[in-house]
């Protein structure tokens, strides 16, 4: 089967520092895979760079077989939530309406039909009351959700998300875990960067250790193990419960 | 109503009203971007681009002017990006730098001019702090031109610079080619700029791109009603500004507009709805006062609680028992009362309402109406 997204030797580097050496990574279709290491790693990087956002000294990233430049339209990104200025004078369902900007064109703006499918996406993401509200009124988890539902307009194949959880409250977690399994079940592939390593069993199929390099990548019962972890984050990983030690 | 009939006061007028407004149009988007003293820099920079279109050509024609104006700002512009980009000056630092290089080149070439034995070099000092009974028609022809263009292309790519302006990357996702919308987006700015120098000067020239915008911001949380307002605030400021100027013999107009978008920005920081510091005084006074209503209210449902029916009576002195520092406790009962959660039923006796249980029990999940 085809994978979903195939990175060979990408590099980054900011002045003469790696932040990311030569990494390759193949993704199969249709799985939820999360991205952990410690902080600086080069977690954001990585999907930055996969996306064209960071230039990258080299590399070649394949989206379901064919160059990343081509297939822009079967993919979908989730930023991190701190990265806009929630202040800005705009309303959530402006804001869903964004993910459906490159399909609409130059010129175009838009219309009823684009409306409901922005209304639709913040039904699935228990957000439809909120749709008028001014997006300086949301909460952490509300504003994720905004996020969320603004990658779901794109109804794309391939997803990227940077830290979704992240600071968001027990309820919200869930309801968000339960919407990447709803993607998955229809077929789309989940590349989320997570920070919390208890849950990855739970939540994740896959998974990446990243530490500027690769460190492993696969299935979630072969790689993450108390070794992986530790190569990953060095000595600092004692307290951690995985499946050997357990 | 002499602006109508005075050939000059309706010139200028028509003038400050067409800069008020592109640069009211322009500046929110600048200001969204956090770029308001990019405008600055834009402006001062523009001066030694006047100095040496004149220099080049002669001639004074707004056009020529307007050109060498906009080159020299758009220069700066580049001249930052790449600092920023190419060495470890950061950003702010970048922009101090190209604004007093490029308005000193501007100052000294200016100098230069003066005491040339040119016969028409009179009135480009007036660029620097505006002269707007300077105008004439021509002028104000240019003007409308490129101010025309200006607002033009931000209706055409307004939901790309939307999203430029909220979220870069995301449009880097989609596909849109989001750095060439910023330079034309900072294009727009220039022209924004360049149009409004011979009426308001270089030196507050950025007055005009950022006061207007702040000011709109206050009113409004819509991108659309925000960029029409700016544009109410700039024109309505532009046209004061230079028919006091106008009026009154040697007053320079920037300064003149400078003070008449001063109060409209004050008015708006203190009055407006929401964001206004009135408002939000009021609120904060007010939204203390329900949240020690609520705490009242809370008790009385924790009294309720220990008896078969919510609605209870209790005695006044036992609810001042669990409220040791709370003053007038009366006129909080009294204030629930008045909201229909509570009810007095006796002479010192309360009880709580259905309302009221139901009120109580919102709040317990936490989404009562806290405001």
């Amino acid at each position: 089967m085809q994978s979903a997204i195939e990175v060979r030797d990408l590099t980054v580097a900011y002045r003469d520092h790696p932040v990311l050496w030569d990494i390759d990574l193949t993704v199969p279709a249709g799985v939820l895979m999360a991205i952990v290491g410690p902080n600086g790693a080069g977690k954001t990087t990585l999907i930055k760079a996969i996306l064209g956002l960071v230039a990258s000294a080299a590399g070649q990233v394949l989206i379901l077989g064919k160059p990343y430049d081509k297939q822009r339209h079967i993919v979908g990104y989730v930023p991190q939530r701190g990265s806009v200025d929630w202040d800005f004078p705009t309303s959530v369902l402006d804001v869903v309406l964004m993910g459906l900007y490159g399909r609409l064109g130059w010129l175009r703006r838009p219309g009823r039909r684009e409306r409901t499918q922005a209304m639709d996406a913040l039904v699935q993401v228990g957000m439809e009351d909120l749709a008028a509200r001014q997006i300086s009124q949301l909460s952490g988890g509300q504003q994720q959700r905004v996020f969320l539902a603004r990658a779901l307009v794109q109804d794309a194949d391939v997803y990227f998300m940077d830290e979704p959880l992240q600071g968001v409250d027990a309820t919200t977690e869930r309801a968000i875990i339960a919407l990447l399994r709803e993607l998955r079940s229809r077929g789309k592939t989940v590349l989320v960067v997570h920070h919390d390593l208890q849950t990855v069993p739970e939540y994740f199929d896959e998974i990446m250790l990243l530490n500027v390099r690769r460190i492993a990548s696969g299935p979630v019962s072969e790689v993450f193990t108390a070794e992986n972890l530790r190569l990953t984050y060095g000595g600092r990983i004692g307290f951690l419960k995985t499946p050997q030690s357990a | 109503m002499e602006v109508l009939t005075d050939y000059t006061l309706r010139t200028v007028a028509l003038g400050a009203l067409l800069l008020g407004a592109v640069s009211g149009a322009l500046g929110s988007f600048a200001v969204l971007r956090k770029q308001s003293l990019l405008g600055d820099a834009i402006s001062h920079a523009a001066l030694p681009g006047i100095a040496i279109a004149f220099l080049l050509t002669g001639s004074k024609l707004p056009l020529v002017l307007m050109i060498g104006a906009a080159l020299t700002g758009w220069l700066a512009t580049l001249l930052v990006m790449q600092v920023t980009r190419n060495t470890r000056i950061k950003y702010d630092s970048a922009l101090a730098l190209m604004l007093s290089v490029f308005f000193g080149i501007g100052l000294v070439l200016l100098t230069v001019l003066q005491k040339m034995p040119y016969a028409n070099q009179a009135g480009l000092d007036s660029f620097l702090f505006g002269q707007a009974s300077s105008l004439v028609e021509r002028d104000v022809v240019t003007m409308a031109f490129l101010g025309g263009i200006a607002l033009v292309a931000t209706g055409v790519l307004w939901k790309e610079f939307k999203l430029l302006s909220f979220d870069t990357d995301f449009g880097t996702s989609l596909g849109l080619p989001m750095r060439r919308l910023d330079i034309t987006l900072t294009t727009l700015l220039v022209i924004a700029i360049v149009i409004g120098l011979q009426t308001v000067g270089v030196v507050l020239m950025s007055a005009m791109i950022i006061a207007a915008p702040a000011a709109a911001r206050q009113w409004t949380d819509r991108l659309g009603i925000m960029v029409l307002l700016a544009m109410v605030f700039g024109a309505v400021s532009g046209v004061m500004g230079a028919l006091f100027s106008a009026g009154t013999s040697r007053l320079p107009t920037g300064p003149t507009i400078v003070l008449c978008v001063t109060v409209i920005v004050i008015v708006s920081m203190v009055g407006a709805p929401k964001r206004g510091l009135l408002w939000r005084t009021v609120r904060q006074w007010r939204s203390g006062r329900r949240l020690r209503q609520s705490a009242v209210l809370m008790d009385l449902y924790a009294l309720a609680g220990q008896h078969e029916e919510h609605e209870h009576p209790h005695a006044l002195a036992v609810i001042e028992a669990m409220h040791p520092h709370t003053a007038q406790l009366r006129h909080k009962l009294l204030a629930l009362a008045e909201r229909g959660f509570v009810v007095q039923t006796g002479a010192a006796e309360w009880a709580l309402t259905p309302a009221g249980v139901r009120e109580a029990e919102q709040l317990l999940e936490g989404n009562g109406e806290i405001e």
